[in-house]
């Protein structure tokens, strides 16, 4: 166990108030495109933290893929919903949610302290510790596992981008008129030559065929 | 400078990467069936020249190339014997084949009923086929997993693709709805269904079944909470999807939202799917573990059983109804599973052949009925259909009788395999339980079959002494097609049902 330096404890530092700054501005902010951009501060602040602890590849994939990819589409979304729509925070959506949250909160509390306190639950291979860089480094080992053990678990996670594209095109787009034009013909008995409409049948009531 | 990078980056490199052999062959019908839709995006924005009717042809021809792979498979296997394949990330034996034939078919229907559907309710363009194909290549996944990893990211392309097509029905808001209900409560078992996954592989330090078994077999655990946690978790993520008791509040709501026939789709494919990984899973995986699951899934059959039938009784909804039925009818699959013997896995897959049949049968005569709008699923609607549509009506009654068991169907041959196997097993009680919400199940379906044959087209007309003035129901040919082979399978293999017995006794497992 290496002892921290005075430039390690001032990188912890410094990124740690960037780190609660944003978080606190992502809570705070009353604007939605502020509170993304408060988010990006946090995950930047992470990243700092990760190449402090030399895990470089996961500083990295924190920058491209969260504060990259992930709040971008925060931001899309937020514009497509428009900017000025406001929440009042203040009313409760559903009733009873705040006092259950609090509860749960505690008894998650409760149970991380349990937790810590050991039990002899955990069963199984023992954990493994991989060295942070070098041969059978942690992102070497995972490189190979993916394109090894789980290739085919990494690979058919493209179909779910594609099922995700598709999906997203049908969702949004505006569904397509009822073609009006088209009434249903009716079935109307032989004998009867005074026809009538199905109370249900959403067509104008004008045009029908004889029988 | 650049050379002596590279002499670093080389030198801290170890072995070089060996990649796993890819068996294509392994995984041909559910390849087919992306392929299949991959073609149908590019065509949609490349080819101009596009009739209507391409799509739906398209879809069908694939869907019957992946039969064929399926089919072919399964001689393979029958010939060569069962085998891993791609980094043991699958496995195909003669239980895997058996879902890729029957997800083949539920596509092959699926398709069908599609056609009519979409013309009706003016909605042109692939991205209804394309959904459909990829749901189904993720159900063949499921089927064939030996990885917990490929069984979440299978359950994850079906259930994805699902949540779209259920929300399909822009114009209806009941569709959207369902689509959100099904999105956020489909999520929600997702991530129960992937802790579990995190606590097995925890507790057993892989993530491959085999892997698994292996561990088990060897390692007797003293305090194996977490493994049990993981377990429980995994059961109620695929329980979540073959819609057992407690986890069943999504059915009745999206079987009503969704268009007819995604619904129809949705109960064959997912439930099948999901049973697929959970006989899999439980039976093989877990099998040293048995003591401890046989009786939560005797007691999750039982509710199961109860619940799906008592509350199909009081629905005024077919959709509804037959939304409490699926229930109903996993629960007769949970006693093939409970029993946990070869008799009832096979007795359980012949159950789920059958009822994709009849599943899809049915939802096909409730996308006729249900008219242009799809909305008109009111019981009432049923009232006399069998005077004016008499050849529907007939169809639809075979597939209500074959779920309520009545001999000479399949339905009555797969009840009684199961409740057969269950016996063997000294689980009398569970069997007696089976058998008494069949008969509360018959009577919800005798009242449609009454409702069509016996009464009048509609009660307040009647009064009125005026003759009802009822829309002609518009039945497209391959809408006909469908309920036609579904009738013909329901039937046939009711009076004749060795090959298909047969069929399910071949589809075992690996190991």
């Amino acid at each position: 166990m290496l002892a921290a330096t005075k430039v390690d404890v001032a990188v912890f530092g410094a990124s740690a108030v960037i780190v609660l700054a944003g978080a606190i501005g992502v809570v705070i902010s009353a604007n939605p495109v502020h509170a993304a951009l408060s988010l990006v501060m946090t995950l930047f602040g992470v990243a700092v933290l990760f190449v402090a602890q030399e895990a470089h590849f996961l500083a990295a994939v924190q920058v491209i893929v969260y504060a990259g990819a992930i709040v971008v589409l925060f931001l899309f979304v937020i514009m497509l919903l428009g900017v000025d729509r406001r929440e009042n925070v203040a009313r409760e959506e559903l009733r009873g949610q705040r006092p259950i949250a609090f509860l749960l909160g505690i008894a998650t509390i409760a149970e991380f302290v349990l937790l810590t306190r050991g039990t002899s639950w955990v069963t199984g291979a023992e954990s493994v510790v991989g060295p942070a860089s070098g041969p059978g480094a942690n992102v070497e080992t995972l490189a190979r596992s993916l394109f090894t053990r789980y290739l085919l678990a990494f690979e058919i996670t493209s179909v779910l981008l594609v099922i995700a594209v598709v999906g997203a095109v049908v969702l949004a787009r505006r569904p397509p008129p009822e073609r009006p034009e088209e009434p249903e013909p009716l079935a109307v008995p032989e004998r009867l030559h005074t026809p009538q409409l199905d109370d249900a049948a959403p067509v104008p009531a004008t045009e029908v065929p004889a029988p | 400078m650049i050379p002596a990078v590279l002499a670093q980056v080389g030198g801290t490199r170890a072995a070089p990467l060996q990649l796993p052999e890819v068996e294509y062959s392994a995984m041909a019908p559910a390849l087919i069936l992306i392929g299949g839709a991959l073609i149908l995006l590019v065509w949609v924005s490349v080819v101009r020249r596009r009739p209507p009717w391409l799509w739906a042809a398209f879809s069908l021809v694939t869907g019957a190339a992946a039969m064929g792979a399926s089919l072919w498979l399964w001689f393979d296997v029958r010939d060569d014997g069962p085998r891993r394949a791609v980094a043991d990330a699958l496995v195909v034996d003669g239980f895997s084949v058996f879902f890729f034939v029957l997800v083949s078919a539920t596509v092959i229907l699926a398709a069908l009923l599609g056609e009519g559907y979409l013309r009706r309710e003016g909605f042109g363009g692939p991205e209804f086929y394309v959904l459909m194909l990829l749901s189904a290549s993720g159900a063949m996944f499921m089927a064939a997993a030996n990885d917990l990893i490929v069984v979440f990211l299978g359950l994850e392309i079906l259930s994805i693709a699902l949540y779209v097509l259920a929300g399909f029905h822009g114009r209806r808001l009941e569709s959207r709805e369902a689509a959100m209900k099904y999105f956020v409560l489909g999520a929600f078992s997702s991530a129960l269904f992937l802790y579990g996954v995190a606590l097995v592989y925890g507790a057993t330090g892989s993530t491959n079944l085999v892997s698994i078994a292996q561990y088990l077999a060897g390692n007797v655990a003293l305090e194996n909470g977490v493994l049990l946690a993981g377990m429980a978790l995994l059961l109620v993520g695929l329980g979540f999807k073959v819609a057992v008791v407690p986890f069943h509040t999504w059915t009745p709501d999206v079987y009503q939202g969704a268009p007819s026939p995604v619904t129809g789709f949705m109960a064959s494919a997912s439930k099948v799917a999901g049973f697929a990984a959970l006989l899999r899973v439980f039976f093989s995986t877990f099998s040293t573990l048995r003591l401890d699951w046989q009786p939560v899934v005797w007691g999750l059959a039982v509710v199961t059983l109860l619940v799906g039938s008592v509350l199909a009784v009081v629905q005024t909804d077919i959709k509804r109804m037959l939304a409490y039925s699926s229930i109903n009818h996993a629960g007769y699959v949970l006693i093939g599973l409970q029993a946990g013997t070869a008799n009832g896995i096979s007795g359980a897959l012949f159950y789920l052949l059958a009822y994709t049949f009849m599943v899809l049968g049915s939802f096909a005569v409730i996308t006729v009925v249900g008219r242009r709008g799809d909305a008109h699923h009111s019981l009432d609607t049923y009232r006399g259909l069998a005077a004016r549509r008499p050849t529907l009506a007939f169809a639809f009654t075979v597939f209500l009788l074959a779920q309520a068991g009545v001999p000479f169907t399949t339905g009555f041959l797969a009840k009684f395999y199961v409740v057969s196997a269950a016996v063997e097993e000294g689980s009398y009680a569970l069997a007696l339980i089976g058998m008494l919400a069949a008969v509360v199940a018959a009577f919800f379906y005798l009242r449609v079959t009454v409702l069509m044959y016996m009464t009048p087209a509609s009660a307040e007309e009647v009064t009125e002494g005026a003759p009802p003035a009822q829309p002609r129901l518009r039945l497209p040919a391959t809408t006909g097609v469908a309920v036609a082979v579904a009738v013909a399978f329901t039937l046939a293999f009711g009076l004749l049902p060795s090959p298909m017995i047969r069929f399910a006794r071949q589809a075992t497992l690996l190991m």
